[in-house]
């Protein structure tokens, strides 16, 4: 753990141009310092904010200068506190100055650690840099940046550099300067500069977790025997899962306090013969599966036997880069880089990836990556050519399918389909409009949702919560934060063009397969408001009036959907008869239903043709044509048995439609609600 | 059950995630019914002209491949393999003209086992004495053989409902015309009750597929007869029809295509705009297969047992029926979560595809994967009109040259995906490429590592290969081409053998089964000499003339440098020569053995290869146990 110890001084700008987007600063600095306390509980971080009306750093009081820049935590071990300290930046008042920040960033780790945890000291600074710095006491800011740098190599700390601009902002003359002057750090040291545009990017662009990266193969890389390629190769893409979380039993009584609150995990094998029978391990063998059969094989035996290549990196050849679609990528990708320091194998690399480039090339290789590993793995090369200076050409690489893991399903070909499934020619133009400006790569503006920039919204939202929980141990689980809302749905202010959204669905027509009716309860359009779509799922009746009745015009409640139809004839404006026509016919319709039938079923279909009947009669404001059937229902009870449907409608609380539903009726809310008990005593 | 106990197929981070695992929705029954007149048997010849196969054959040999297939993939399964215009009879219903074959322990249509595995292998060597080619249905004959053959492959699939099994005929044949030689009332009378037969079958859930075989010069016409039987009319099917071959490759491809049944993943509902949504179906046509579950045995009785997970409290030992709590310690602190508060963090959004955009192809790096692929097709099946709003759009990505990007808010792992169109791809054998949208999974910034940054050469430029360099490259490039290139042309090696072994053990066979393994480089196409005098041109270019030289030099130069093994030889020398002076028999006899100092005994056990660790007592018993005494 110590080794990987580090220290890193996030520099913010808090100034006035930066107010807008210091909630997120907030957030993606105070996520950065919770994984901290729990992966990297030895790590070190500092506050420093510039831009504020007050000073308070150590340069300033030594030697003056340094203004606006306040050091609100000083390098130390990560704690609760950090966390608070970043979700309450002060709001500055003057425009900040990086430059003195980075300056007095240094300076702090300087006098820390002097000369010792080299590479292990990282600068985050996340600023505009929309005004101008101050010119320094002699020579030019360039020579300002180089002394800056030399002092940044000598200690080997590295520098993070997050610009922030809001998009279509006017181009300066200062930002272009301040911009060329952030340049230059990752032309000297080992820095990386990043500019967003968007509060989510922003949130994605600090390097919240330090993961030493670990390398999954050095060695050759062989193109034949004769000649080799020393690459080191490292996991590009792995996700990040959610934590693992251990199990907690609240068994222990409350006042042991030294219960450990801890759970074991038994495994036991039991005999299927005899089931209290537990088979020790030395009595136990693996067996595999082959067909019906199960054949046992001991660990020995199976290693002597087992598949063992040999470890390698092996060049099969290489194909045009059409042969291989993009879909077939199997897993997380890797990376090959050549030897570190080795100048032979960095320009032997550049060779080949260029020409891949240049001849749309790729090549397959066959990879064992450790002794002993037991598979292959056959996969594709990929060039990566770097746009930087300072950094060699690499490559990619992805992993294929071998032939058992692809199954060659058969669809049918779109031109085969019959004509109604194909789009007409005024369709494929509105969908080609559709395509062209729903566009997330705008030119003038930088790519929205870039996978590069864009945080993973569950660890976002759990590590809130356990912020949240260590505060106040009975919080909810927050809603999505609202900047992350724009990866689940379509945002509007990424599209100038709103009409496009409205547009483009009008075009075609979707309609519920009256075939399937039954079976899918989904509402395909769905109500803006609704994000859950259970509701409508488990409740029948709270399938969309308005779009059914939009579709067709009902003219009487037919057996399929009797409740459906109900609601598009309640719904048709065209003439008043038909609310009065559709509640009587649903009132014939359940009548006919409870004389017909008296099994269970057809009760529940009854009580949903009831409840929507209710339900309509209050929208429609007849209560009393609903509360008349309803006491003639229990009337007719006397003749037929009606007793458990009375039971079903209690439970479902469909009651007579009280005065305080619906004005017109006569029934005050006492008598409403006892109705069905009532009628239950009455009976006995 | 542990899926991958050796972690064979596990490299580093491979998950245990339902993701891979595909649901076993239902099963399949499939009757192989294999034509065995004498017309399949007569040698076909081969492009090259030199062999000649025949037809039966290569339906064997095909059959062969996907019942290996089977058992590994799809072990629960069940099979029957069954032989028409045989000479001999063996059927439920005692008919003429119709095989059914099997082994021990096994019912007609039942799993396929190793040992039907390996008798079917060898099929061929026995067949005309066991069981015989004869054409039944000939002027004179009463006997439809045909018929006979569809009635007994729909007996052997009366088990399972139709519901819950899928039921399959595949049939093989080069006749395409069964009933040419009869003419007449009997022929129609034939054709009627034959046509009505396999009508019947269709009725009752099973699907009867053809894999006709063209016989040279001649043309399978599938109008004469098949059409109808086969139900060519309803409307999927004229797009499968295979083409008829009459090569191995093909018909193995052709039955590998058709072996595993279509199964969907889920239902999708694919948001677009305002709130209007399409169905899709997602497919899972890429996965790594993995070898199937192992079981515990009772070494004793090869019993399986079943394996118990039982959640005990530490404190108290009472015992847990549902998952307890979760934890995170934080801040000193214990921060305690639901199971459902939990599930409700991953919980972004419903379970739905949401299109957020369009990009352009470029934006989508070769390292934004994470995991393999869905495959998306449209279903109007629920809602009308889902195809052709689909279909539009994959016509405008194609043209545009544009991915979708979407949010898949799957309740594990609610994700970011691309949905990139593919277009039809076919070749002379049928579909390659079904056309519709593959759904790649993207990372987030959480799960992208900035490696090569970490690797900056801080102060100077890195190097890049000149011109000239790269000139040379390509032309390497040029020569060591893979001209037709497919991505799944290998074989997995390790489970290729890991079932090679069980079936070997299966059968207890003794001998280990020899597989080869496709994936090595082709060694004898690199020692052509213009390949290697391309890369060695290569090799100058980017390394140097004296590149080896250099190597071995500087190897040799390490080897100065370190010299670890060589005074480690050193001293071994020196050991010995130093203990062989002494007699250490008599020293040990005498007990003199601890009046030598320490540095002297372990001459001897640097000499005798021994461990020199420890106190000067455990080195001398070490000593006197290895004299012996």
């Amino acid at each position: 753990m110590a080794r990987n110890r580090e220290a890193v001084v996030l520099l913010l700008d808090v100034g006035p141009s930066m107010h807008g987007v210091l909630q997120e600063v907030e957030k993606v600095c105070s996520m950065l310092v919770q994984k901290k306390l729990i992966y990297g509980k030895s790590d070190e971080v500092a506050v420093v904010v510039f831009g504020t009306g007050e000073t308070n750093n150590e340069l300033q009081k030594e030697v003056g200068g340094y203004e606006h820049v306040v050091v609100l935590r000083n390098i130390k071990v990560v704690d609760g506190e950090a966390t608070d300290t970043l979700q309450n930046l002060p709001r500055g008042t003057v425009p900040g100055d990086f430059m003195d920040a980075i300056v007095v960033g240094i300076d702090m780790l300087i006098k820390k650690f002097g000369p010792t945890n080299k590479g292990k000291q990282r600068l985050c600074l996340i600023t505009d840099a929309k005004y101008p710095i101050k010119d320094p006491y002699e020579g030019t800011k360039k020579d300002q940046v180089d002394a800056i740098c030399q002092q940044m190599k000598a200690h080997g700390v590295k520098f993070d550099c997050i610009v922030y601009r809001e998009p279509g902002a006017m181009r300066t003359s200062v930002m272009d300067e301040n911009d060329h002057l952030l340049d230059l750090f990752s032309k000297r040291i080992v820095a990386r500069t990043v500019h967003v545009d968007s509060p989510l990017s922003l949130l994605g662009a600090l390097r919240t977790r330090n993961i030493m990266p670990v390398t999954v193969f050095r060695g050759d890389m062989e193109i034949s025997s004769n000649m080799k390629i020393k690459v080191w190769v490292y996991k590009k893409t792995s996700e990040e899962r959610f934590p693992t979380l251990k199990m907690y039993s609240d068994k222990a009584p409350a006042s042991d306090k030294f219960a450990t609150h801890e759970v074991k995990v038994d495994f036991e094998y039991k005999s299927i013969e005899d089931p209290n029978k537990v088979i020790p391990p030395e009595q136990r063998i693996k067996g595999y599966r082959y067909g019906p059969q199960v054949v046992p094989i001991s660990p020995a035996e199976w290693e002597a036997v087992k598949f063992k290549p040999e470890k390698s990196v092996k060049l099969l050849g290489f194909t045009d880069a059409s042969n291989i679609l993009r879909h077939y990528y199997m897993k997380d990708v890797y990376i090959f880089i050549p030897e570190p320091g080795n100048r032979k194998a960095i320009v032997a690399v550049s060779a080949i990836a260029r020409a891949m480039k240049e001849m749309n090339k790729c090549a397959i290789l066959r990879c064992v990556w450790r002794q002993g590993q037991g598979n292959v793995v056959i996969g594709v090369l990929t060039p990566n050519i770097s746009s930087v200076d300072n950094i060699p050409d690499s490559f990619y690489f992805n992993v294929l399918p071998f032939a058992e893991d692809v199954r060659e399903f058969q669809f049918p070909s779109f031109d085969n389909l019959p004509s109604s499934y194909h789009p007409s020619e005024e369709q494929q133009e509105a969908a080609d409009n559709f395509v062209r400006m729903l566009d997330l790569a705008p030119s003038g503006r930088q790519e929205i949702l870039q996978p590069d920039f864009t945080p993973n919204p569950v660890l976002e939202r759990f590590y809130r919560f356990l912020e949240l929980r260590s505060k106040q141990p009975d919080a909810d689980v927050p809603p999505l934060d609202t900047s992350l809302k724009m990866m689940t749905e379509q945002s509007p202010d990424v599209f100038s063009d709103q009409k496009l959204l409205i547009e483009f669905p009008k075009h075609f027509e979707l309609k519920e397969n009256p075939k399937k009716k039954k079976s899918s309860r989904r509402a395909w359009r769905e109500k803006p408001s609704l994000s859950n779509e259970e509701v409508s799922a488990k409740d029948p009746t709270a399938s969309n009036l308005l779009e059914y009745s939009s579709d067709k015009k009902v003219e009487k409640i037919g057996n399929q959907n009797p409740i459906q139809d109900f609601e598009a004839m309640m719904a048709r404006r065209d003439s008043s008869k038909w609310v009065r026509k559709a509640i009587e016919e649903m009132q014939n319709y359940i009548a006919n239903m409870l004389e017909n039938s008296h099994e269970q079923d057809a009760f529940q279909k009854a009580v949903e043709c009831l409840k929507a009947l209710r339900k309509g009669c209050i929208i429609e404001q007849e209560p009393r044509e609903f509360n008349r059937f309803l006491i003639e229902l229990k009337d007719k009870r006397k003749i037929t048995n009606l007793a458990n449907f009375f039971d079903l409608l209690l439970s479902n609380k469909i009651t007579l439609i009280s005065k305080e539903e619906a004005a017109d009726s006569d029934v005050a809310e006492e008598e409403a609600k006892n109705f069905p008990v009532k009628a239950e005593s009455a009976s006995q | 059950m542990d899926l991958d106990p050796e972690g064979i197929f596990r490299d580093d981070s491979d998950s245990d995630d339902e993701f891979y695992q595909e649901k076993e929705a239902s099963k399949e029954l499939v009757v192989y019914l294999v034509d065995a007149s004498p017309k399949m048997f007569a040698p076909v010849p081969t492009d090259e002209g030199g062999t000649k196969e025949t037809h039966f054959h290569i339906a064997i040999n095909s059959i062969l491949q996907s019942l290996k297939a089977q058992i590994i993939g799809r072990s629960y399964d069940e099979v029957a393999i069954c032989f028409y215009n045989t000479k001999e009879k063996k059927n439920l219903q005692d008919l003429s003209g119709v095989y059914v074959f099997n082994v021990p322990e096994r019912e007609w249509l039942d799993r396929p086992t190793a040992r039907l595995i390996k008798e079917f292998s060898s099929i061929e060597e026995s067949f005309m004495s066991n069981i015989g080619s004869r054409y039944w249905i000939v002027s004179g004959s009463r006997d439809n053989s045909l018929y006979n053959a569809l009635w007994v492959a729909q007996a052997l699939l009366r088990k399972g409902s139709a519901k819950t099994v899928s039921k399959r005929i595949l049939l093989f044949t080069n006749e395409d015309d069964p009933f040419g030689s009869i003419s007449g009332a009997i022929k129609s009378d034939m054709v009627r009750t034959t046509l009505q037969r396999a009508k019947d079958a269709q009725d009752l859930g099973i699907s009867i597929e053809l894999l006709p075989f063209r016989r040279p010069d001649e043309e399978f016409d599938v109008s004469i007869f098949y059409a109808e039987l086969i139900g060519l009319e309803t409307d999927e099917i004229p797009n499968f029809l295979p083409s008829a071959s009459d090569k191995l490759e093909d018909m193995t491809d052709q039955l590998r295509k058709r072996i595993f049944k279509k199964r969907k993943v889920k239902t999708l509902t694919f948001s677009i705009a305002n709130g209007i949504s399409i169905e899709v179906n997602t497919y899972a046509l890429i996965r790594p297969t993995l070898p199937g579950a192992i079981m515990w045995l009772d070494s004793v009785t090869n019993l399986p047992l079943k394996n118990e997970r039982s959640i005990i409290c530490a404190d108290t030992g009472a015992l847990y029926q549902a998952p307890p709590k979760r934890f995170q310690p934080y801040k000193n602190e214990i921060i305690k979560f639901s199971v459902n508060e939990l599930s409700e963090i991953k919980k972004l959004s419903n379970n739905h595809l949401r299109l957020l955009g369009f990009k352009p192809l470029d934006c989508l790096k070769d390292y934004h994967n994470l995991r393999p692929s869905t495959f998306i097709f449209p279903t109007d099946e629920e809602i009308v009109g889902s195809t052709r709003i689909f279909i539009a759009l994959h016509k405008s990505m194609l043209r545009l040259r544009r991915f979708a990007l979407a949010f898949h808010g799957s309740s594990t792992h609610p994700q970011l995906v691309a949905l990139v169109a593919q277009d039809e791809i076919t070749s002379a054998n049928g579909q390659v490429e079904p056309p519709g949208m593959h759904m790649i999974y993207l990372p987030y910034s959480d799960d992208i590592r900035h490696i090569e940054e970490d690797h900056m050469a801080a102060d100077d430029n890195a190097s890049r290969a000149t011109d000239e360099q790269i000139k040379k490259a390509s032309a390497l490039l040029r020569r060591i081409d893979l001209k037709n290139f497919s991505v799944c042309q290998f074989t997995n090696p390790a489970l290729q053998r890991h079932y090679g072994i069980l079936q070997a053990l299966a059968l207890g066979e003794d001998e280990m089964p020899d597989i080869k393994d496709e994936t090595v480089p082709d060694e004898e196409g690199m020692a052509r000499p213009g390949i290697v005098n391309v890369i060695q041109e290569f090799k100058n270019a980017v390394y140097g003339e004296n590149h080896d030289q250099e190597e071995d030099e500087s190897a040799a130069g390490r080897g100065h440098a370190s010299g670890a093994s060589k005074k480690r030889k050193e001293m071994t020398e020196a050991a010995a020569k130093e203990s062989s002076s002494r007699d250490w028999e008599e020293l040990a006899e005498n007990g003199k053995l601890k009046d030598l100092t320490v540095a002297e005994l372990k001459n001897y056990l640097i000499m005798h290869k021994l461990p020199v660790t420890g106190k000067k007592e455990t080195l001398i018993s070490r000593i006197l146990t290895h004299l012996g005494k």
